[in-house]
């Protein structure tokens, strides 16, 4: 699979979620429910890793341990992400007040 | 990355929700999404190469932004209180155009070559009601072009300012959360398309799910009873909309009754203190936010938020007091330095040109960048940040008067005179001097059947500020021009004194 970039719309094989790469990483494989993302999403048969089914949801940003990968919810699923095997964690809120 | 899928979320997470109270109609982000998408398929059909809009607030404007979006083509609002030939000179700048237009001007533009013209009332009918077929397969490309704004060219030709996906989607992400608003929240928008502010706030929003409510024509009256009448909860004003809104509440002798109202943020010009003294006052419950930004920052950079507010208020201590006049803190995503001509770093309180570098910040001209190769750019306003970072404004660089070599801000003058218990607003221009090659000249506008004379404001200025500070002329005027979004025109106070 070719490296993320940012700005690119992927696909999970297993369910319907669909992200948007904010920061690339350094070449880690995206995978949702334990199967790779991709643009085109479920070619159908995809075995998923039932430990990898918490759920993914819209408009939350999920970042790898150092933050080097970053990618943006933008359609919910039933599958979790993970970079290269390690679960992608939500990233904190902020709460500014509203300036426009 | 594209805009348009700030959009596509809401209509994905909340599609039945209120997204848009226009003249007393309502939308849902679903007709929003897919008006977007056939406007898209029309920008595309007809090979333009932008869209612009050339009228007030309507379903027009975020339909095209975010239509624009998906077919690829920049989004280009026009100001309608241009002259013909100004808008003519623009307009052959962004052509071949889909062009939308209030509906009693667009038979003169109809016949214009590589224009596609819709009165307004046909675009909306058209978008509003075809089923929408365009996929949705828009340009990735953060680097692309999203919205081309045109400055208002006070000392040349209007420069072609262009944000790219990249710097909004930035600025969207890093400063709300998605769906934060709950569903009975509204917004009021009565900027006009054509400010950056106008932009941020469609976009801000959509991504917050916020129900935008639109009041094409600012007045105070109009302003209050929209606002009581769509229970909003939140507003964006300039400084002038406001002071507008408190006077007219003083003169019928009422509080506002906006029980709804929660935040009222401000920005795009200076808030005079009185004015946002007498703000907080009148709106005892509601939450005030400052923020200050450019269009070549993708608008906010800097926020004083209700916090600030009412610690300022009601601080003893003149340097916390003093954080009412300033303009708040730097997005936690952005970093501010102020610097002096030679390009070096100053300390705390050293008054300069404010320079910014983040994601969000574009700093770029169709004709040239602005931005340096380390990513800072110039933003051609002056001030200073506290020891906290705070930031103060006092004007833009270009309206430094230099007295003998010595840098004076407008701004400190005016603050001074404007303390003054007779005077409704102030400005302090160069005027030239053979002595000090530049010299202060102020004017002055009295309150109604109020009096203050020449030598008394002369050494107010003295004794608060020092003897180079004191404005050599000072003229009394009926009222101070501003242009229509509450920036004061100094150029035609320099006039005064020719």
């Amino acid at each position: 699979m070719s490296e993320l970039k940012a700005g690119q719309r992927l696909k999970s094989g297993v369910c319907d979620a669909e992200v948007m790469v904010i920061k690339a990483g350094g070449g880690e494989a995206l995978t949702c429910g334990g199967v790779p993302m991709t643009a085109g999403g479920n070619d159908g048969g995809a075995e998923t890793d039932a430990v990898q089914m918490e759920g993914c949801q819209i408009g939350k940003r999920y970042v790898n341990d150092d933050g080097s990968l970053e990618v943006l919810c933008v359609k919910p699923g039933q599958g979790s992400l993970a970079a290269d095997g390690n679960a992608l964690a939500i990233k904190g809120s902020k709460t500014l007040p509203s300036a426009d | 990355m594209n805009i348009a899928m700030l959009l596509q979320m809401a209509a994905e997470a909340c599609p039945d929700r209120r997204a848009l109270t226009s003249a007393g109609r309502h939308y849902c982000y679903a007709e929003l999404y897919a008006a977007a998408r056939n406007a898209a398929a029309l920008i595309r059909a007809q090979g333009c190469a932008f869209a612009a809009v050339l009228d007030t607030s309507s379903p027009a404007v975020p339909v095209t932004l975010m239509g624009a979006a998906m077919a690829g083509v920049p989004y280009v609002p026009l100001n309608y209180r241009l002259s013909d030939a100004q808008l003519e000179a623009l307009l052959e700048r962004v052509t071949p155009a889909l062009l939308v237009t209030a509906d009693d001007i667009a038979e003169r533009h109809a016949d214009r070559a590589g224009m596609t013209v819709y009165p307004r009332a046909d675009y909306l009918a058209r978008v509003f009601s075809a089923t929408p077929t365009e996929d949705e397969d828009w340009p990735a490309d953060p680097s692309a072009v999203a919205v081309q704004l045109f400055t208002s060219g006070t000392t040349g030709a209007p420069k072609a300012a262009i944000l790219r996906h990249e710097h909004l989607v930035s600025y969207i992400l890093g400063t709300i959360d998605f769906m934060a608003a709950e569903e009975d929240e509204a917004t009021l928008v009565s900027v006009p398309p054509y400010h950056i502010a106008g932009i941020s706030a469609v976009m801000s929003s959509l991504y917050a799910c916020r129900r935008i409510v639109q009041l094409p024509e600012f007045g105070a009256a109009a302003w209050l009873e929209l606002a009581e009448h769509e229970s909003v909860t939140n507003a964006f004003v300039v400084p002038t909309m406001l002071s507008r809104i408190v006077d007219h509440l003083e003169t019928v002798h009422r509080r506002p009754h906006l029980p709804n109202l929660k935040a009222i943020a401000y920005g795009g010009g200076k808030m005079p203190l009185p004015v946002i003294e007498r703000s907080l006052a009148l709106f005892p419950g509601v939450d005030f936010t400052n923020a200050y930004g450019l269009t070549e920052t993708s608008s906010t950079i800097t926020l004083l938020t209700p916090d600030d507010h009412r610690a300022a208020i009601a601080a003893g201590d003149p340097q916390i007091r003093r954080r009412l006049g300033s303009v708040g803190q730097a997005l936690s995503s952005l970093e501010i330095e102020i610097r002096d001509e030679t390009g070096n770093m100053l300390g705390p309180d050293e008054p300069g040109e404010i320079f910014v570098r983040g994601p969000q910040v574009s700093g770029e001209y169709l004709e040239r960048k602005a931005i340096d190769d380390e990513g800072w750019f110039p933003t051609r306003d002056a001030g200073f940040l506290d020891a906290d970072g705070y930031l103060f404004l006092s004007g833009r660089t270009d309206d430094v008067i230099v007295r003998g070599g010595e840098n004076i801000s407008p701004g400190e003058i005016e603050d001074v005179l404007l303390d003054h218990e007779a005077v409704a607003d102030a400005a302090a221009v160069a005027i030239p001097s053979t002595e000090w090659g530049e010299t202060v000249g102020a004017v002055i506008v009295l309150k109604l059947g109020k009096e203050a004379t020449v030598r008394e404001l002369q050494h107010l200025v003295k004794n608060r500020l020092r003897s180079s500070r004191v404005p050599e002329v000072i003229r009394f005027e009926p009222e101070l021009p501003y242009n229509e979004t509450g920036k004061l025109l100094r150029r035609l106070i320099k006039d005064f004194f020719v």
